[in-house]
């Protein structure tokens, strides 16, 4: 254990990081922080103090709390999207590697379709319809992402399927539920791993995004883009609040994104890009 | 490059347009409750009459092929509908407010695709650890900063340290050059810097990938110059994979720049399909969706045309 992170000293970083945030966000109602709806009128716009290490927002709210318990809906909006999109699409996209065929041509197809859109514009879309909330945010990253990843999954899959283990597996007349799940979903699990976390990064700054556009969460739930934008209008008067809050948004897609790097050295070398 | 596979690559886009078609067709057709009800709006009296008007007005009380023909044959000859509250077409209002958000992506693209070539070249030099390790961090913390913040933080130095310097807004080109251009630096920065990350990590990569090639081998032994091999042979191999991530960057840049000019007070598409989500002027979301999707998907069919003329071996 010691020695592995001896070797391998990024992924050690970026897991500490990423832990880290995680951790505060789970354990936030226990962390002993204010109440990150109380406002206090009388201590606005403060900066940072011994009572409030990062100051108070425009409503007289503790900024620290406010971000950590932000971390919370945003890892919740994040992780609800990538999960449903993995679901959706990682399923798409390897029975479509596994029958190919007419199923393959049809599902690839739908997949571009949905890829051809700019994504936060398909994002914006999806709450133009649901209406905007977080469960909106979440929906349209998790759509955002299905094409995404069925294509990322599909073409590891082709390989996994053309490879001789398959082919004996076949040949020895294995169902396809049982090729699927023994063979197909273990040797994809690096790839998922890896993927799974540079998107969550990517997730993050797009949550953060339709929050500050006003399309993902509503005020007066603590959210980090909601912070930015409502920081924004007193910027010359405090610029704390807004700038606290976008280094969250900076630490924790940082953290994912450096996560997934990492564990693409280290799970599969010969994945690795010469960076 | 062989017509085959231009004509091949033709219908893959008719197909992809179609497919975009009718995901923005059905978009408003699937809103919860009654969209019409919806568009009507708090301050007016719902009454059946008013709704069959509405409904009659854009078409709603028709069988859905015959609601798609027709707004897909109207959309091909330039008639996307009308706005809801102004009455005019919406097309009108998108022409009006195309510019700054096409002058924002394409000097978006310029500087981050521009800057990427030089600054990944100069990084392909950089070898050993300590190189490796800041190339990626930088690499990474220039993808992941929030480009909106950037924008924001960027607008407070500048009213701080600098209050002379008009940030904010938008002026036409043809009216006041130097002025538009002085309102772009900001947001051209703040939209770029993910691409350029992106971009000159990636060109480092290809220069390395193509400097161990037989090829570069040999020009050195031939005796050219370091600049030379570099700039000559070496770049214009990277170069194949970077025209690719150009493409799809540029998609993300249109959608970058919705965000941007929100925070930069620019009046440009994303400005117009948010003010339009406001106050559920539905025609006009549509539309501006289905434009910059459209263009979005022409540039991607471009690329991948000059991807083939770079490359012969792509379209055999």
């Amino acid at each position: 254990m010691i020695n592995f992170a001896r070797q391998n000293k990024l992924l050690s970083f970026a897991v500490i990081f990423v832990a880290l945030q995680v951790l505060l966000a789970l354990f936030a109602p226990v962390l002993g922080l204010q109440d990150p709806y109380a406002q206090i009128m009388v201590q606005r716009l403060k900066g940072p103090n011994v009572a409030n290490w990062l100051g108070t927002d425009q409503l007289g709210r503790d900024i620290l709390s406010r971000i950590i318990y932000g971390y919370r809906t945003s890892l919740l909006t994040c992780v609800t999207a990538v999960v449903l999109s993995l679901l959706a699409g990682g399923t798409l996209g390897m029975l479509a590697a596994y029958y190919r065929g007419w199923f393959d041509r049809i599902v690839m197809r739908l997949m571009d379709v949905l890829f051809a859109f700019p994504i936060l514009l398909l994002a914006i879309a999806v709450i133009a319809v649901l209406g905007p909330s977080i469960w909106g945010a979440a929906i349209a990253i998790a759509i955002v992402y299905t094409p995404i990843f069925a294509r990322l999954l599909r073409g590891p899959a082709l390989v996994i399927c053309e490879s001789e283990y398959v082919t004996g597996a076949k040949a020895i007349g294995a169902g396809d539920m049982r090729i699927i799940f023994l063979h197909l979903l273990p040797n994809l699990a690096s790839v998922v791993l890896v993927q799974t976390s540079l998107l969550l990064s990517a997730a993050i700054l797009v949550e953060a995004s339709l929050s500050f556009l006003g399309l993902g969460a509503q005020p007066p739930t603590p959210s980090l883009g909601l912070m930015l934008s409502e920081g924004r209008n007193f910027l010359l008067l405090a610029p704390w609040p807004a700038i606290f809050a976008g280094f969250a948004i900076l630490f924790l897609s940082f953290g994912f994104n450096l996560l997934g790097d990492a564990l693409r050295d280290t799970l599969d070398p010969r994945l690795r890009k010469e960076s | 490059m062989s017509q085959r596979y231009l004509l091949s690559r033709f219908i893959d886009l008719l197909v992809v347009l179609f497919g975009v078609s009718i995901i923005v067709f059905l978009m408003i057709r699937l809103i919860p409750g009654d969209a019409v009800a919806i568009m009507l709006g708090a301050n007016t009296e719902i009454t059946p009459d008013r709704i069959a008007e509405l409904k009659s007005r854009i078409g709603l009380d028709q069988p859905m092929v015959i609601q798609y023909g027709r707004w897909i044959w109207g959309a091909v000859q330039g008639d996307l509908g009308t706005s809801i509250w102004t009455g005019r077409p919406v097309l009108q209002e998108i022409g009006a407010n195309i510019w700054p958000t096409v002058e924002l992506t394409l000097l978006s693209v310029l500087v981050g695709a521009g800057l990427s070539i030089p600054l990944g070249a100069f990084m392909a030099e950089a070898r050993g650890k300590g190189a490796e390790v800041a190339v990626r961090i930088g690499a990474i913390a220039g993808l992941t900063i929030p480009s909106f913040w950037l924008g924001i933080v960027s607008i407070f130095f500048v009213a701080k340290f600098l209050p002379g310097v008009q940030a904010l807004g938008y002026v036409p080109f043809t009216e006041d050059p130097l002025g538009n251009l002085q309102r772009m630096i900001l947001p051209v920065i703040a939209l770029s810097l993910p691409m350029l990350a992106n971009l000159s990590r990636l060109v480092r990569s290809a220069m390395l990938d193509a400097l161990s090639q037989d090829y570069i081998r040999t020009a050195k032994a031939k005796g050219a110059n370091r600049r030379r091999i570099i700039y000559k042979h070496a770049l214009r191999n990277a170069l194949i994979p970077f025209i690719t991530s150009v493409g799809v960057s540029a998609g993300y840049l249109l959608g970058g720049a919705i965000v941007i000019e929100q925070v930069f007070a620019i009046p440009g598409l994303g400005r117009l399909v948010l003010g339009a989500i406001a106050e559920r002027n539905y025609p006009l979301v549509q539309a501006t969706i289905l434009v910059m999707t459209t263009a979005f998907v022409l540039v991607n069919f471009l690329v991948d045309m000059l991807y083939a003329v770079i490359d012969p071996r792509v379209s055999r």
